[in-house]
């Protein structure tokens, strides 16, 4: 009973409106306004706590918002009458914490949602998880247990497994903050290769040199608001005081 | 001091011992099966944001919890009875022991499944799994895995426990020393011979645990972690 959404190609695959969002009395997203359209990768940048997570939390509806509003590959994602589960397979996130499921393997935590959510046979499913892996360089650890890899080696499943699903968009949080800088280029490597395939992405990140040779666009965001907003050259030529002072800090 | 023992007596009546220490274990599987179940779906019950059920759950746990397992029993034995239905003490023995041990084994499930971390549940969440397929795949058996430990001492107390059915006449284990030691009027060699048998059923069942986490912890057995 799933409703297909296809948007026309020329409308945004996420588009966010307006959007205001507290938690208790603190105003976490203040008015937030950007789009990503199409085979776009779009890089979220702003100090700890401006809002980054959440804002990219709300679009995969892991919060819900106070105003405003979402729109994500044709679903309204503020709409109660949200299909959620349509949402989420069109969207693929990634966290900071890998979050493989630990019991099983490699191959289990990916075919684990094309089986039961698509409905995907398993020997299929199968196939498709060695597809994924060799995207991200890991056919060899099939058969291995979370706790066998290294942490970019488990990040790099962890977007495997998203991929699985076949998302239209995928959002990754600071997908390498936990790794250290060895690790963080193989899976900076990988996110690249998905760009070059024409992913759209969204991704909010500290690694300011990846966003400027990646990012189409730029957001950069301050208090809770889209303080500034461009290509990736706005990192090196900034037109506000806070993105020069962020930039300036940040390098 | 003479200390006289004579276990010949005892001895001689081994068929009667063994038909009670398999009446105990029999006891003992149902409820740990029956109990395993519900104290799954009590400690689901028990988070559940329902309200109305999350209480109903903690009332059973509570109420099950600061009782006496005999009194428990009684009131199962008894109970039945007044409401006009007869059943045979081991069925009630069954009974009382599945809603004792089920209790017990909600408050170790549900502590299991607090324990899963939420960004595992999320993880499971943005790959567009449904509720039942999330508690299945992601939460119940990591769950079970982390507090098998713990659940595998709770049924192991609980077919200790399962003496306490003698007072129902139930025919396991205890009930049938009672029985013989005021037939052959030995009453420490039968006691003696019947703690070394309970000995014996508690290595039973833990062996049995410990090849059922072989098979259902596939992760242990392959990297060797214990348990
Ligand atoms: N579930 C929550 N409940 C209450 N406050 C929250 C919650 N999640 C986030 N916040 C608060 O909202 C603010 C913005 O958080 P957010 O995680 O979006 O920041 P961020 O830009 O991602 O920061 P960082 O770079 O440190 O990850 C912070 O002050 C944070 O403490
Ligand atoms: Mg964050």
């Amino acid at each position: 009973m799933r409703k297909i959404s296809n948007p026309p190609t020329n409308s945004p695959v996420v588009s966010l409106k307006d959007v205001h969002k507290s938690f208790d009395k603190l105003k976490v997203l203040d008015g937030v306004d950007f789009e990503v359209d199409r085979g776009e990768v779009l890089a979220i940048i702003g100090r700890s706590g401006s809002g980054k997570s959440t804002a990219l939390r709300c679009i995969d509806r892991f919060e819900t918002i106070d105003s405003g509003e979402i729109v994500v590959c044709g679903h309204r994602v503020n709409d109660p009458k949200l299909n959620l589960r349509a949402l989420r397979q069109d969207v693929g996130i990634v966290f900071q914490s890998y979050n493989l499921f630990p019991h099983l393997t490699i191959e289990e935590n990916i075919i684990l949602a094309p089986c039961s959510v698509k409905r995907v046979g398993k020997a299929q499913a199968k196939e498709q998880a060695q597809q994924v892996l060799a995207q991200v360089g890991l056919e060899d650890k099939l058969h291995q247990y979370p706790e066998q890899l290294s942490g970019g080696q488990q990040q790099r499943a962890a977007i495997a497994r998203s991929l699985a699903m076949q998302p239209k968009v995928m959002l990754f949080d600071e997908v390498t903050s936990a790794l250290d800088p060895e690790l963080t280029g193989e899976v900076l490597k990988v996110i690249e290769a998905l760009a070059a395939n024409g992913m759209t992405m969204v991704m909010v990140t500290h690694e300011m040199g990846f966003a400027r040779g990646i990012a189409d666009r730029v957001v950069f965001m301050h208090r809770g608001r889209v303080h500034e907003i461009g290509s990736a050259a706005i990192l090196t030529s900034p037109a506000t005081p806070e993105l020069a002072q962020f930039v300036g800090t940040g390098l | 001091m003479n200390l006289n023992l004579d276990f010949a007596a005892i001895l001689e009546r081994w068929p009667v011992f063994l038909d009670g220490a398999l009446l105990t274990l029999e006891l003992a599987f149902i409820a740990t099966v029956l109990g395993a179940l519900i104290g799954a779906l009590g400690a689901i019950g028990r988070r559940s944001s329902h309200p109305l059920i999350a209480r109903i759950c903690g009332i059973y746990v509570e109420s099950i919890r600061n009782t006496p397992l005999l009194v428990q029993i009684f009131l199962v034995y008894f109970g039945l009875a007044s409401l006009g239905m007869k059943f045979s003490a081991f069925t009630v023995a069954a009974a009382a022991l599945t809603i004792n041990v089920g209790a017990y084994t909600t408050e170790i499930m549900r502590a299991g499944f607090d324990s899963i971390p939420r960004g595992q549940i999320e993880a499971a969440e943005g790959l567009a799994l449904s509720r039942p397929q999330i508690y299945w795949h992601v939460v119940l058996w990591p769950a079970i895995e982390k507090v098998y430990p713990a659940l595998t001492s709770q049924f192991v107390l609980l077919m200790l426990a399962s003496s306490v059915t003698s007072q129902i006449s139930a025919e396991e284990l205890t009930a049938v020393a009672n029985y013989v030691q005021s037939d052959t009027y030995r009453a420490f060699e039968t006691y003696i011979l019947v703690a070394i048998a309970y000995v014996f059923l508690s290595l039973i069942m833990r062996a049995g645990f410990w090849l059922l986490g072989l098979v259902l912890f596939p992760r242990r057995r392959r990297l060797g972690t214990p348990l």
